[in-house]
């Protein structure tokens, strides 16, 4: 024998001898399993049956359970047990582990038509459930808005400061950087384009028009929501799994007063700022591509863009932008807010955060553009 | 695989552990050794670095000096392999549990078994169920959530993931820390009955007095980043060492011995 575990068997009339020997440990399990498999499908008709474990080199509670999962499955045949050999150690322990039960069968959900259109009705269900939480959320911001009015002391000045750093002041490279790309693209996709019919200098309209008015905003409002919302999601799902947010209850402070309300202000004023950066950056690349690649002379634009735009462009571009920080930050919040215990919930409720931040910026800007149409800008 | 001649499972020497690059010296020198198949209750004032050296032990904490032996393994110069055969033979629980929020407690037990047996699934069910009554818990929790448990359950399902590869050797930190003294004094049979069946050794973190006096056949005591004291624990009680005396005959001592 090379060491394995064993269990032989010998018949002698109606009686059936099992000898088991070697290690029955947790690490020999597999093969333990198929030995004891073989005996209870050989289905013994045996009256008597004996089970020597005197030979059992070590045991532990992967073998005992195996040896009392032999015996109730031949006990189930009627037949008169006996376990010989068992030593006052182990046979404590088979006793622990004699007292488990049949065991229940893991309730394993199905996947059948009816269970998956369950849980498209529910996703359904949801969107429902997202607005009417964006809606408590700002009812509530708003009621910590109006305590903190009336209450100046009570405004957390400190915490603007600290989150107006990780969203705004941290965030100008990189945004800063890639709006500068996308007005080079933008110029250089004009210029190639417009040559063809000699308007190379309408690039100048259309970069001044595009940067100030929609993608400025539009493309800063969506990093944000991928780079502040979702640590704000993070954060405050986080603390929400660590049960901080009700211990802040407990001590009297409003969750959203001390958590929330700082970190929506920070993005009102941040995003805006980081708006206004973005812009010119973008114009910035655009001219450089517009004089490297397109010959038109510094002054030239300058000249150009200044009679193709004119201020309402650039309040456009602006006026959306607190809007969208507040629609970040709500939705940001309020899945923070829905965190339950479990790590998978804080990923999903992070990417959630992300993706109906972006939707929403993007919602809101069609609602804007319909209303700057009807008013005439 | 060759155990050290002593039968030390555990030998640790000259351990060293800083933290914040020097700023704070959790373990200066610091001697242990566990012997095979014993129970040793580990003791010291809060944030001595009983924890630190737990998991300083098992690797999680990088040492700054000294040497760590587990089953003859230095785990500090072992290769991959030989550090997963020796994580194979522990089990661990954490001061907090540590269970995976994102599984359920079936899953957690099964966790370690689906990683290192080929099993069936009826077999690993039936472990899970028998690993449960085990500490103490009804198969009805195994497919709730670590946050649907109350703190004691997280405990003891925790305990049960430790324990669900029956290993050799497990490390306990605080194990009775949060459950009733009725389950407190369960989870002592436990382990004393693991470690007669089993041959278990076990590293004990404790504050739970009882524990020490019923449990532990050896007692440490951590105190100035040092072991200080090692031994029964009737020579803790002899001691003269001023925080073993006022730990071992304080009021609480008291009434756990009358
Ligand atoms: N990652 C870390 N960084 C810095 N300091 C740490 C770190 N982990 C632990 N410490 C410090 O090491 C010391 C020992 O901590 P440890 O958790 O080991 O205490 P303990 O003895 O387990 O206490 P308790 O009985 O309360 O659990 C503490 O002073 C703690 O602040
Ligand atoms: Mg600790």
């Amino acid at each position: 024998m090379s060491g394995g575990p064993a269990l032989e068997r010998m018949t002698q009339g109606d009686a059936l001898a099992l000898y088991a020997s070697g290690p029955w440990t947790a690490r020999y399990a597999p093969d333990l399993e198929t030995l004891v498999g073989d005996v209870e499908k050989m289905n013994s008709k045996s009256k008597r049956v004996l089970i020597d474990v005197s030979k059992v080199a070590k045991l532990d509670t992967f073998g005992a359970w195996l040896i009392e999962r032999l015996s109730r499955s031949l006990a189930m045949t009627g037949a008169e047990l006996r376990i010989a050999g068992l030593s006052a150690n182990y046979s404590t322990l088979v006793d622990e582990v004699r007292r488990v039960k049949e065991t229940p069968p893991p309730d394993r959900e199905p996947v059948t038509i009816r269970a998956t259109l369950d849980r498209i009705g529910r996703s359904v269900a949801q969107i429902g459930d997202t607005l009417i939480g964006i809606i408590e959320m700002t009812g509530a911001l708003l009621f910590a808005l109006w305590t903190v009015v009336r209450h100046p002391s009570r405004f957390r000045f400190t915490s603007v400061v600290h989150h107006l750093e990780q969203v705004c002041w941290r965030a100008v490279p990189i945004i800063v950087l890639i709006t500068f790309l996308i007005g080079c693209i933008i110029a250089q996709q004009g210029l190639f384009h417009f040559r063809r019919f000699g308007a190379d200098v309408f690039v100048v309209d259309m970069l001044g028009v595009l940067v100030l008015r929609e993608i400025g905003v539009l493309l800063v409002a969506i990093m944000v929501a991928g780079r502040s919302g979702s640590a704000y999601t993070a954060e405050l799902g986080s603390m929400k799994m660590r049960e901080e947010i009700d211990a802040l209850r407990t001590m009297g402070f409003d969750p959203i007063e001390v958590l929330v309300l700082p970190r929506i202000i920070a993005l009102v004023i941040g995003l805006p700022a980081l708006t206004f950066l973005g812009a010119m950056a973008a114009l910035y690349g655009g001219g450089l591509v517009a004089w490297l690649y397109g010959g038109v002379e510094p002054e030239a634009f300058l000249l150009r863009l200044r009679d193709a735009i004119s201020i309402d462009h650039f309040m456009i571009g602006m006026i959306k932008a607190p809007f969208m920080a507040i629609v970040i930050g709500i939705v940001a919040c309020v899945e923070g807010m829905l965190v339950r215990g479990s790590a998978e919930s804080l990923g999903q409720h992070t990417t959630a955060s992300v993706v109906k931040g972006i939707f929403f910026v993007i919602v809101m800007d069609g609602i804007f553009a319909i209303f700057f149409a009807s008013i005439g800008k | 695989m060759a155990n050290p001649p002593n039968d030390a499972i555990i030998r640790v020497r000259d351990l060293t552990v800083e933290f914040g690059g020097g700023k704070t010296r959790v373990l200066n020198g610091l001697n242990l050794d566990v012997r095979r198949g014993e129970i040793l209750g580990f003791v010291g004032p809060s944030g001595a670095g009983k924890s630190v050296l737990m998991r300083t032990i098992i690797g999680l904490v990088p040492r700054l000096a000294g040497d760590i032996e587990v089953f003859g393994v230095d785990l500090g110069t072992a290769d991959s392999d030989a550090r997963r055969a020796v994580e194979r033979r522990w089990g661990i629980l954490f001061q907090h549990g540590a269970l995976f929020s994102s599984l359920s407690v079936r899953q957690n037990i099964q966790f370690p078994v689906r990683e290192y047996l080929n099993v069936s699934e009826r077999l690993l069910d039936e472990i899970t169920i028998a690993k449960l009554g085990m500490v103490g818990l009804k198969p009805e929790v195994a497919d709730r959530y670590p946050s649907e448990l109350s703190g004691g359950m997280i405990k003891r399902v925790a305990l049960a993931r430790a324990l669900a590869l029956d290993p050799e050797l497990v490390f306990l930190d605080e194990p009775t820390s949060g459950l009733d003294p009725i389950g407190a004094g369960d989870f002592d049979d436990l382990v004393m009955t693991l470690q007669r069946t089993l041959g278990l050794t076990v590293f004990m973190v404790t504050h739970d007095l009882d524990s020490l006096y019923t449990a532990c056949d050896r007692i440490a005591v951590l105190g100035d980043g040092k072991v200080i004291a090692v031994g029964s624990i009737d020579d803790m009680r002899a001691s003269q060492h001023p925080w073993l005396n006022s730990y071992f005959h304080g009021k609480r001592a008291r009434a756990v011995v009358s």
